[in-house]
């Protein structure tokens, strides 16, 4: 199954989809040595989003979030790429400097968790390749 | 999105390496809120300074950036998390003082002027009426919009950094004058004063929440009132632009969505920013306080002592001047502090205090939801007096 997408920051990335219906708050939400998501009472509450193609509506909180994403890349803990519904400033700034790649505008309800993807954010569409 | 040859130059990374990245950011941001073009902005303010916030994650950012990175217009910069040359005396740790100190290294490398305040206007950078500009801070974002008649959308602090290392800025939003028109009528019938002005903030903003008010029934507003007023509908509300008939210089339609403020109002945004509670720490100046504010202040403490921490937050500038009138040795002769460089909403206060004492209705937002405190809330003479005798009457 191929879905199209909107290119925010190229790149190619190919990994299991960890898929949530909820924001993403990455300043405060996820521990930036680790990868764990630590929000309470978040769907991914406890899980790695490190090495992930991570998939979620849009961001939310401080613009600081930015920040975070970019320090989990140093920490190599980030997430391959990111798949949004709308994608927002916050999550937009911090995949550009972490150079992770993203893409918006996605039916992200098609795609669920242990999903193998191959994100093609050069070319802007993704490849749903088992599940 | 269309580019110039140069800004193609520019996101090729044929001015360097940071300059690459802050173009990537804009394009992004460009097609995310599909503007059609960059604009060039007169100036900049970036917000996201303290090291409380910015963790080491945005020190290793912003080291990076410094490597290569030059800002291309005028560029100054938000509060920091601690005075950076009495910080010691203010009890903040070692450790946190040296992280600050190389954010704001890395800042100043940048070619950006460390000024560490949010009344960017009243130190040096004042954008005209109709000029782009590219700022963060909430409050200096809503004065330069509505009281300066500049146009800048509510940039964060990536953002606005990107606007820096390129001089330019996504034209979308609040750079559009059709976004820029009035959205809902406030007919204020109730007289507003001093401190008030924090009240009516609070008040409008949580009423409206981000529409773009046009304000009827103000008769005089000074600059204190404003930069109170701009802090508090921006904190409570969300909207980064107001009107005040009369008074504030942009044109705008009239809408036909209209609401009332009256005294009842005011009293019940009052009563909510006072709570229960043995007051231990006065700040004044959320935004910054201004030359006048100060010499109000110095003459209110002129011969007495403090008896609970009190702590006065201004520009470094200001409290330059406020040193030169002699301002600034009646405050410290008090016992209390002329605070620069740093804030209520930005510093490492969290158990260091109890109870504020206020007249900003945004330090009580800030002071309740990051520090943990209760707020009483008043005006400037109400919190000095409250600074004096130690009791809040």
């Amino acid at each position: 199954m191929e879905i199209k997408g909107r290119i925010i920051f190229p790149g190619f990335a190919k990994g299991e989809a960890l898929v949530t219906n909820q924001p993403i708050s990455f300043f405060g939400g996820v521990d930036p040595n680790t990868g764990i998501v630590i929000e309470k009472g978040h769907e991914l509450e406890n899980k790695c989003i490190a090495g992930k193609i991570l998939v979620f509506p849009t961001g939310k909180g401080s613009t600081v979030g930015s920040y975070t994403l970019y320090r989990l890349a140093k920490n190599n803990v980030a997430p391959a790429a990111i798949l949004n519904k709308e994608c927002d400033v916050i999550v937009a700034v911090g995949a550009i400097i972490a150079r992770i790649p993203l893409m918006d505008k996605i039916e992200i309800e098609k795609i669920k968790t242990g999903d193998i993807i191959e994100v093609n954010a050069n070319d802007g569409f993704i490849k749903v390749v088992k599940q | 999105m269309y580019l110039t040859h140069e800004e193609e130059a520019m996101l090729a990374g044929e001015h360097g390496e940071a300059c690459k990245r802050a173009m990537e950011i804009l394009v992004a941001l460009g097609k995310i809120y599909g503007a059609d073009r960059l604009i060039n902005v007169a100036s900049v303010q970036v917000a996201g300074v303290s090291y409380h916030n910015l963790g080491d994650a945005g020190l290793e950012f912003l080291s990076e950036l410094a490597r290569d990175g030059k800002v291309k217009v005028l560029t100054t910069l938000n509060p920091a998390g601690i005075d950076l040359e009495r910080w010691k005396e203010l009890n903040i740790s070692e450790d946190f003082a040296i992280k600050q100190k190389m954010v704001i290294d890395a800042f100043e490398k940048l070619g950006i002027i460390t000024s560490c305040t949010c009344i960017p206007y009243l130190v040096g950078n004042l954008p005209l009426k109709g000029q782009h500009i590219a700022w963060s801070e909430s409050s200096a974002v809503t004065f330069a919009n509505s009281v300066l008649g500049a146009k800048t959308n509510r940039e964060g602090g990536p953002s606005a950094l990107a606007a820096a290392l390129t001089g330019k800025t996504a034209n979308f939003g609040l750079h559009l004058d059709e976004n820029r028109n009035a959205q809902i009528v406030i007919n204020v019938r109730t007289k507003i004063e001093n401190e008030d002005w924090a009240l009516l903030g609070f008040s409008i903003g949580k009423k409206t929440g981000n529409k773009i008010p046009f304000i009827r029934g103000i008769k005089t507003a000074n600059l204190e009132e404003l930069k109170s007023f701009s802090a508090a509908i921006a904190t409570y509300g969300g909207t980064a632009l107001f009107h005040i008939e009369n008074i504030t210089p942009n044109k705008t339609e009239i809408p036909n969505e209209k609401i009332d403020i009256e005294e009842i109002d005011l009293k019940n945004a009052r009563d909510e920013l006072n709570d229960e509670g043995e007051i231990d720490f006065v700040g004044i100046g959320c935004p910054h306080c201004s030359l006048q504010e100060i010499e109000k202040i110095a003459k209110l403490l002129d011969g007495k002592k403090v008896s609970v921490e009190t702590w006065i937050f201004t520009a470094r500038q200001i409290k330059t001047l406020a040193e030169l009138q002699g301002w600034a040795s009646k405050i410290e002769k008090s016992g209390a502090k002329i605070v620069c460089d740093t804030c209520m909403a930005v510093a490492p206060l969290k158990g260091r205090f109890k109870c504020l004492v206020t007249n900003s209705s945004k330090a009580c937002f800030y002071g309740r939801g990051t520090n943990n405190f209760k707020t009483k809330f008043g005006t400037i003479e109400k919190c000095i007096d409250a600074a004096v005798t130690g009791k809040w009457k």
